[in-house]
This record gives C-alpha cells, structure tokens and sequence, in this order.
C-alpha cells in the first residue's frame, strides 16, 4: 500500500521574483493606487505604479467651462489642499487680467492657506500614526484636526471645500469674533501640537520610521521631488520663500523652512511636524497685520471675466504636499483654452520606486503614506479604455484635435 | 435562534466598508472624520473593515470612473447578501460637477441599486452617521 503522502506532488514556488498587485482597492490605501511590488521572500525588488483609477477628466471639462464655473471646478480637483488650487488658479487669471485684489484680500488667502497646511499635515501625521498601527495618536491627531475644521466653518461657512477665493478677492471677510475664535485656538493647538511631537519622539515610533524609505538627495533631485518629500531629503526648497505669493511676499521674513538631511520616513514626517509650529506663528502674524479696507474689488464677477483677454500664464503656489503649478491660456471670450494641472504628488509618486526598493512588504502603507500622496490629485493624465484595457498619455496632439472634433 | 442573532447584530453592529469610486477625498475624510472622536460612529458598533466579504454597508464615494467601474462591481458581487449602499457626497448622487466628463460612467446608482443618498459637497460627518442609521434601520430594522 502506497503511503497518501508520497502521492502528494511537492509545489515547488519560485521565491526569487513574485509579483504581488497592491491595491486599487485595499483596506491600507485611503485612495485607489496600483501599485505592482515584485518580491523576492520579504524584499520588495521592484515597483511599478499604476494611476488612474480616479481620473475624472477635470481638464477636459475645464475647456467647456467658462472661467468662473472652472473655479469651482478646480476646488474639487482634491479635497485637501482645495484652497491651493483656487488661489492658484485664481492667481493666474487675475494676472492675466491684470486685476489687483486689496491688500486685505491676500491677508485672508494666505490665512486660510495656512490653515490648510495645518489640517493637511495633522491629516497626514494621524495616517501615519495608523499605518504603524499606533492608532490612540491617529485618534488625537483627528480630534486636534476638526478645531481647524471648526474655524474653517466659522470663517468660510464650511469644513472642506471653503470656496473663498473669487476673482479680484475673497467672498468672506473676517470679523473681531473671528479673529479672537483663530488666536485663542492657536494657542491651544500650540500645545496640542507639543503633544503630538513628543509622541512621535517615542522609542517605537522612531524605530518603526528611521531608515525606512531613504531617498536620498541625489534622486529627490533627479526625480525633481517638492514639497516635504524634497525637505526631507535636504532639497532646500520653498515656493513661499522663493516665489512669494499672496501675501507671503510681506511675509517671507517671518517664517523658516524646515529641511532635514536623513530622507527617510522620520525625516518626512519631522519636516512636517516643525512646519505645523512655522504655521501657527505665521498665522499669528497673519492676525497681527491684517490691513483694514475692502475685501474684493468693486466690479462684479461677470464683468471681471468679460474683461479678461486672451493669454497664457504659469501660476506656482505651494500646496500643503509641495509645489503645485498651474498653466492657463485663455481665450478671451470667457472660457480657456487649455489648463495644466500639475499636482505635487505627480513627481512625488516616482519617489516610491528608489524608496520601495529593499523595503520589506510590511513597510509598503508606511512608506507610500510617508509621501503623503494625493491620488485624486495625481490623476488626470492618462486616458483609459476599459473595454481594451489599453492606455495612452493624453499629449498636446490629441487635445488639438479633440477641440477640432 | 443562530439567524435571529446574526440579524440582530447587523442592526447593533453594522460592518462599514469604504470605497472611492473616484471622489476628490473630500468625502473620504468626512467619512474617516466620521469614525474619530468628535462624531465616533463607532459608539453605534459601526467598524470600518477591510474586506467587502465581511462587510454590510457599502459607503460609496465620487462619481463613478471608467477605470474604477469593473472593480466597482466585483467589489459590489463580493459583499454578502443582505447588503445595503449608501451613496456619500453630491458626485456619488448624481455626478456633481464632472457630469459631462468621457471618463465618468456617472452616479452610483446607474451601476448598482442605492439605498440611502447622503448629498453635500462634501456631507457632514453627522449626515454621514445619519445615512448609515437610516440605512440600517430602513433594510436590518
């Protein structure tokens, strides 16, 4: 009689190269991202990243818009940093037009863009907190975070997509209330914030983060990284000190970027720590010299548009995530001809490739958290076809003749 | 006795599962807000699950694209029977501001059946919570 389990054939499983497809949906992203890992036991070999899954087409749409309708379009383009994205749109048409808004008016957009910077980064600082399952932090970072997001209500009449930003100004001013409202939070979040540094000064926290998805400074600068990820690897860059906006350009004395060497997870996560303390004293100093006057020019929305010609310009501001550019051509006949988005996460994603590699598998969530990706950001690039699965990078050939179309 | 418990747990006890369909994560962060100590759905027995197969309520957020739309279906067939969705935010209601794109199938419910739509750009994370209550109730009650 022949033993059962001699007839059991042996399944020889070739370790040296596995490919594992992680995401789009899987419960460690927030956002749908594929990302292909090639494995070789625990060690990731290789990465491949795959977008799109949450494109949406926004500068399609865009160019069957008029300009106003675009604003509010462009808000959606990410729910995070939505504020980024309207001011720097606006920026670019006010150019164009060559409207100046009041001096008030760019007090209130830098107020409210650092309030943005706060709830992003404290958003990404409790993320982090989660993927290395120290979820009391991502608990305390959350409750921190919706103080931010009761102020933005107070100020703008609502928590995510503020829709402050108008041409030639702001739609809501601030009153004495207000102002009380932001410095007494400030206070309280200076000590909130204490808090959550000190937490992330804990022997397992460090362990978990220290030389886990190093990047270092020659790839941040071959890849042309921005924002925090840049910071992080000791890429000394900062679009509010370099290219002052808004108004950071009487500001910019009164903040430090904050740059650190290492370029590891810590490091990311240390940068953006140090910047949300940069943020509560520029948003004090913001209270400080807030000019008195009007908050938007007189004429209205609809004769501001009309009055805005034909032209191209390049907007740059630095979103909560790094640098975020905006091209703008318009047609001057109320609606544009074309609009590029280029959103910081686009050249942060490439990141993942140098930082993955070596890694082991359970680092993955950490590491792609640690960048702090914006998928909704990221994808609006690439044209796919679901019934041929095939894809093509939409080129400026293919936008032309769409239009001829 | 074994049945009548499971469907008295799905009522004190319903299983969220979470997917972006393509929303700007707005909604996403309302719906994580939701879960946080200022609004806390889990005090209902609410828990955020990994899987679809261990899930009851199915949060859909963001207009429906055309790379997410196969995925989107199996992970609906993946959630068990009896299963309750619940469209969150303006675009998973109706497609909001992207109508009109060639990259968006559309709203929620021209895929799959809706139960409860919860509109907002994005809804607070107390309409969320009363989304899913009223989900709950008007299907496992």
């Amino acid at each position: 009689m022949v033993d059962k389990h001699d007839e059991v054939k042996k399944i020889e499983v070739d370790y040296t190269r596995l490919r594992i497809p992680f995401g789009p949906v899987h419960p460690a992203l927030k956002e749908p991202v594929l990302l292909r890992v090639t494995v070789r036991r625990e060690e990731v070999l290789d990465v491949d990243v795959v977008l799109g899954h949450v494109h949406r087409g926004i500068e399609v749409l865009a160019e069957n818009r008029n300009l106003v309708q675009t604003l509010y379009l462009v808000e959606r383009v990410c729910g995070i940093c939505s504020h980024s994205h309207t001011t720097c749109y606006v920026q670019a048409l006010e150019e164009i037009g060559g409207i100046q808004p009041p001096e008030r008016a760019l007090y209130l957009r830098t107020l409210i863009f650092e309030l943005e910077r706060i709830h992003s980064h404290l958003f990404l600082l409790g993320v982090m907190a989660h993927e290395i399952g120290f979820d009391t932090l991502f608990m305390f970072t959350w409750y921190v975070r919706e103080k931010i997001l009761d102020l933005f209500e107070k100020v703008t009449g609502n928590r995510v997509h503020h829709a402050m930003n108008t041409l030639g100004g702001v739609r809501w001013d601030l009153n004495q209330h207000m102002v009380d409202d932001i410095r007494a939070t400030m206070k309280d979040l200076q000590k909130s914030v204490h808090r959550i540094y000190n937490f992330f000064q804990d022997k397992t926290v460090e362990k978990r983060l220290c030389d886990v998805g190093v990047l270092s400074k020659d790839d941040a600068e071959r890849l042309c990284v921005v924002g925090p990820t840049a910071r992080g690897s000791g890429v000394d860059m900062d679009v509010r000190r370099d290219h002052p906006y808004a108004a950071y350009t009487y500001l910019k004395d009164y903040f430090s970027v904050a740059v650190r060497e290492k370029g590891d997870v810590y490091a990311r996560t240390e940068v953006r720590l140090l910047e949300l303390f940069e943020s509560i004293s520029l948003i004090q100093k913001v209270l400080e010299e807030l000019p008195n006057g009007p908050i938007r020019v007189e004429d209205n929305v609809i004769r501001l548009m009309r009055r805005i010609p034909e032209g191209e310009v390049i907007s740059l501001v630095e979103a909560p995530r790094g640098e975020l550019l905006y091209f703008v051509k318009t047609d001057g006949k109320e609606g544009l001809r074309r609009l590029k988005i280029r959103t910081p996460t686009i050249p942060n994603v490439l990141t993942l490739k140098p930082m993955l590699v070596g890694c082991e598998i359970a680092d993955i969530p950490v590491v792609v958290a640690s960048i702090d990706p914006c998928m909704a950001c990221a994808n609006r690039l690439i044209v796919v076809d679901a019934t041929t699965d095939s894809k093509k990078i939409v080129d400026m050939d293919f936008l032309r003749r769409r239009r001829q179309a | 006795m074994g049945i009548r418990l499971v469907a008295s747990s799905r009522v004190k006890s319903p299983w969220l599962f979470h997917l972006n369909t393509g929303s700007c994560a707005g909604c996403d962060i309302e719906i994580v807000a939701a879960l946080t100590p200022r609004y806390d759905v889990e005090r209902l027995g609410c828990v955020l699950v990994g899987s679809p197969r261990h899930a009851d309520v199915l949060l859909v957020t963001g207009p429906v694209t055309r790379q997410m739309l196969p995925r989107f279906i199996r992970v609906y067939g993946q959630v068990p029977e009896p299963k309750v969705v619940v469209a969150v935010g303006t675009c998973a209601s109706s497609g909001g501001p992207f109508m009109g794109s060639q990259m968006v199938e559309g709203s929620v419910d021209k895929i799959v059946p809706v139960d409860v739509y919860v509109v907002g750009c994005p809804p607070r994370p107390e309409a969320i919570v009363k989304g899913i209550v009223t989900a709950v109730k008007r299907k496992f009650g």
